[in-house]
């Protein structure tokens, strides 16, 4: 009965996170599914409150980064990325500039996604890589699929720079700066895989050369120097936190004090402002899915994975790991699938841990928000008389993700074992 | 099309980007005199449905009015095409129809020029290696499927004759295989 429940409730919780009627937040069904389910009984009052309080800390951590990377926006950080790619993307004159283009679309992504996070990159950063694209009169499409496929595949280095990230990074119990160098070989990996996928697979959109009009020349907006030395100092400061033994949350909540302070200051971002881009409905929306999951994962679902989930840090088991967490995340979602697949692996250590986010972070490329909320969101289009076309995505994906995961995993395995760890 | 005569004939100039000055050169060169023109642009609905599904596997993360960065593509996309459209009818100095489309460029072209007497486009393809490749997805299709006749033009100077790879001198005997 409380297995069944809680099965119900996660799928009612899911469907509602992706339809979101009238554009109601995500947490109005989560948190009532999640009080539901500790007053039937299918979850106890105190595991509830270990789960919460688990929760809580990685929730801070990533509104810190929301509202970092808001303000890093607001302060022109990705104009001037936009307007350096049209700078350098036309002035080699060897190769063709679209190419060239992409070949800077993939760093700055891939930096953004990493130190940023992905929401960064999806909603701040292609925005401003489709007006350079259409600037320079090239097309614009294999940009903006290098931004949507690098948002979920280039999000392995660090901790910060995915959700999926931050929760393993508190069951994985290591440090900051061990969690980046175990990550940085799959991670470029990865990305060199995405890279030579994109060059064949849109070699017909890329053979065209920009012929920027001289009078539409973006001007220079100059670099925002300020935020990218603090976005620097931050970084360090995870890494030093982490060393020291105190919670790296902490060095993202001073970046965006510093940055949030000085913006105040001049007048350039109202608090309220502020308070939206921590986003407090979505913290309460991971809050209720985290008790939701946890509860169907101690109704049972946590005994049938289990025998899935290969024990140890041997590349089969790596492999075995890495594909079911893809499996998953393309099933329900990411974050769903992350939460499940945690309790499981982290008895098997760090490295297991990390290829649960290898397969849950490459994964969704297959299948934007995994298909349950895929098939949700063409059936509501569909309504709208404009069904998205996934064919050629499905392509890309089919394309970059097994290939992605792949290479991904012999480069964890190397870090692993060949670096003696 | 017969009530075309007295009109002028029909041509249609697929703009696009990075390629559109080749094409419209050559429907103004080429085409008959006194032809009405129609300009084309078609934005790929993948491009914002990209970011929009990227965007809807965020959940709830930055939500908010104009937040969604498919809504926001759809109106770049929407000002980027009507400038390429305005700069082509500059270019072409005549009168003429724009023609803005959403949704996928080679059956929207094939759509639009079907009644055209004349359908101008440029080579989309790779261009490095001349061949089956020099045409993408999008004009072979419509080479393909048009249903008047393609005026198919290069976006930089026609190559060489002499680019053309010699004929083999030794052609191989034929395989006798059964």
């Amino acid at each position: 009965m409380g297995e069944s429940l809680a099965l119900i409730a996660l799928v009612a919780v899911l469907a509602w996170a992706v339809v979101r009627p009238r554009g109601w937040p995500e947490a109005v069904v989560a948190v009532p599914a999640a009080v539901i389910l500790i007053a039937a009984g299918a979850i106890g009052g105190s595991s509830a409150i270990t789960e919460a309080r688990q929760l809580g800390p990685v929730i801070g951590f990533l509104a810190a980064i929301l509202v970092l990377a808001h303000l890093c926006d607001d302060d022109g950080l990705f104009q001037a990325c936009g307007a350096w790619m049209a700078r350098t993307a036309t002035s080699h004159q060897t190769g063709t500039g679209a190419r060239r283009l992409l070949a800077q679309v993939f760093v700055i992504a891939s930096v953004t996604t990493a130190v940023l996070s992905l929401d960064a990159t999806v909603v701040l950063l292609t925005p401003v890589v489709f007006a350079t694209a259409s600037r320079l009169d090239v097309r614009a499409k294999p940009q903006v699929y290098a931004c949507t496929h690098l948002a979920n595949s280039a999000s392995l280095l660090l901790p910060v720079s995915n959700l999926t990230n931050l929760l393993a990074f508190a069951a994985s119990g290591l440090a900051f700066g061990r969690f980046a160098a175990l990550m940085a070989l799959p991670w470029l990996a990865v990305i060199g895989t995405e890279y030579a996928v994109f060059t064949r697979f849109f070699a017909a959109d890329l053979s065209v050369r920009p012929h920027p009009d001289p009078d539409r020349r973006e001007k220079d907006t100059g670099l925002p120097v300020f935020t990218l030395a603090v976005l620097a100092l931050t970084l360090a400061g995870f890494a030093g936190a982490s060393a020291a033994g105190v919670n790296p949350a902490w060095a993202a909540f001073a970046g965006a004090a510093v940055l949030a302070v000085r913006a105040l200051a001049r007048h350039r971002v109202a608090p309220v402002a502020l308070i939206r881009a921590a986003d407090l409905p979505f913290l309460l929306f991971v809050l209720g899915l985290g008790i939701v999951v946890k509860t169907v994962v101690s109704n049972g679902l946590g005994t049938a994975l289990a025998p899935l989930l290969p024990g140890g840090t041997s590349l089969p088991a790596l492999l075995a790991t890495a594909a079911l967490a893809a499996a998953l995340a393309n099933v329900c979602n990411n974050l769903p699938a992350v939460l499940v697949l945690l309790p499981l692996a982290a008895p098997s250590g760090a490295g297991a841990v990390l290829a649960v986010l290898l397969g849950v972070n490459i994964g969704p490329n297959l299948s934007y928000t995994g298909s349950l909320a895929t098939l949700l969101w063409r059936r509501i289009l569909r309504r709208h008389g404009s069904a998205p076309d996934l064919g050629e995505f499905t392509r890309l994906g089919l394309l970059t993700v097994p290939a992605g995961l792949l290479v991904a995993v012999l480069a964890l395995w190397v870090s692993l074992h060949g670096a003696g760890g | 099309m017969a009530g075309n005569e007295s009109q002028g004939r029909s041509v249609v100039v697929w703009v696009c980007e990075g390629t559109w000055r080749a094409s419209v050169d050559a429907g103004l060169g080429l085409a008959p005199a006194g032809a009405r023109f129609t300009l084309l642009h078609v934005t790929p609905a993948e491009v914002a449905d990209a970011a929009h599904g990227a965007y809807l596997g965020l959940f709830g993360r930055g939500h908010g009015a104009g937040r969604d960065p498919g809504a926001r593509l759809d109106d770049l996309a929407a000002a980027s095409a009507g400038d390429l459209l305005a700069r082509a009818a500059d270019r072409l100095g005549r009168d003429c129809e724009k023609l803005e489309i959403h949704g996928h460029a080679e059956r929207a072209v094939v759509a639009a020029s079907a009644q055209a007497d004349l359908l101008v486009m440029a080579r989309d393809g790779d261009r490095s290696r001349l061949g089956p490749k020099s045409l993408g997805k999008a004009a072979r299709f419509v080479v393909d499927h048009a249903a008047c006749p393609v005026l198919l033009v290069w976006p930089e100077p026609a190559p060489d004759i002499t680019t053309i790879p010699p004929p083999p001198q030794h052609p191989a005997p034929p395989s006798i295989a059964d």
